[in-house]
């Protein structure tokens, strides 16, 4: 566990110093993920070693959202003057975003003929 | 037995108390979620801000003071994203055979979040640096806040906003997919990642982990895109 966090911290340290050093508009902790990842096809072992515990943080990918959550309500007055208007714009977006993009996705796979039967949701999944 | 006023101010000072109210209140609304059957209304992260608010008020802590011990937690959103390489890793033969659709979906994906929250909170009058603070909502806060920042909104609001549609996405995304009939845990988790970054990702691992995959995916090409398509889209449609 602890050689697992120490190889994640790692990733996320070359990647905030790369994101710094050249620049990028992508965050440290993204250019680690591809870092890892790239890490991971050169080295399987790399992948089977960070499996476990990896994966465990993973199922709680959630938590770590609280406390920037929580920060809404500290920030509440931002958001009363234009609450009404603000409230709209994200449902109507986040809403049309993600049917546009799921519905593109899946038209797009059907005429380029990469559908994936094994990535099917069945019948009882949630 | 001393005076609990004592204790109480010796506990408001550290972080042991509001890291372990963390802690608590997510595995409260994690208890709520498995008891209702993984409704996706019940997301553990709105009902654990909505015990942690409630508590902050009843007790008078400020936001700043909660950070402190909270903040451990707040930490793990980087190593949790670099953390996001093994599905990725794990998915990739699937992943390359779906490169076109997901470079499709991506594109509309994002715009139409940006180009959408524009227009309709422009419809409703909103203008100047709040419409600047709502472009990048979809994006990851890290980079939503450095995009805002660059095209005149208001940093604080951004992280705000961008919370909201994450939770907002993560609670709709599994009614509104059903309903559309999309089963391809691929399209759910990538438009998911794209719409409403981490939190949606987080929900999509809940469900599925191929669609988790995606949604990491998602959002990692949407903080690139939605860099670009910001300040472009603001200087079109940003009245």
């Amino acid at each position: 566990m602890i050689s697992t966090l120490a190889i994640i911290l790692s990733f996320q340290l070359i990647g905030e110093i790369a994101s710094r050093a050249l620049a990028l508009p992508l965050p440290g902790p993204v250019v680690g993920l591809i870092l890892l990842v790239l890490t991971c096809i050169l080295r399987p072992s790399v992948a089977a070693h960070i499996r476990g515990t990896t994966l465990g943080l993973l199922q709680h990918l959630s938590l770590f959202f609280v406390p920037a959550g929580v920060g809404i309500v500290a920030h509440g007055d931002l958001l009363r003057e234009d609450g009404m208007a603000l409230a709209l714009a994200l449902i109507g977006s986040t809403v049309l975003a993600i049917a546009v993009g799921a519905w593109v996705f899946a038209a797009v796979a059907r005429w380029t003929g990469s559908t994936d039967p094994e990535a099917q949701k069945g019948p009882n999944d949630a | 037995m001393r005076d609990p006023l004592l204790i109480w101010s010796y506990l408001a000072q550290g972080p042991l108390l509001w890291l372990t109210a963390t802690l608590v209140a997510y595995l409260a609304g994690d208890a709520c979620f498995r008891t209702t059957g993984r409704q996706s209304w019940a997301n553990p992260v709105l009902i654990a801000v909505i015990l942690l608010a409630l508590l902050l008020w009843l007790t008078g802590t400020d936001y700043a003071t909660y950070f402190e011990g909270a903040q451990f937690v707040h930490f793990m959103l980087g190593p949790a994203t670099v953390a996001l390489a093994l599905p990725l890793y794990d998915n990739l033969p699937r992943v390359r055979k779906a490169a076109l659709p997901m470079l499709a979906a991506l594109i509309a994906g994002s715009v139409t979040a940006v180009v959408s929250a524009l227009l309709i909170a422009r419809a409703f009058g909103i203008s100047g640096p709040v419409l600047a603070s709502l472009a990048p909502k979809s994006t990851t806060a890290p980079v939503a806040i450095g995009i805002a920042e660059r095209i005149g909104g208001q940093p604080t609001l951004t992280a705000a906003l961008v919370l909201l549609t994450g939770i907002f996405g993560a609670i709709i995304v599994t009614p509104l997919l059903n309903a559309l009939n999309i089963r391809d845990w691929r399209a759910r988790g990538f438009s998911v990642g794209v719409a409403a970054h981490g939190i949606g990702t987080a929900r999509a691992f809940q469900v599925n982990e191929t669609a988790g995959a995606f949604s990491g995916i998602g959002m990692g090409l949407n903080a690139v895109l939605t860099a670009i398509i910001a300040p472009l889209a603001l200087r079109l449609f940003g009245g």
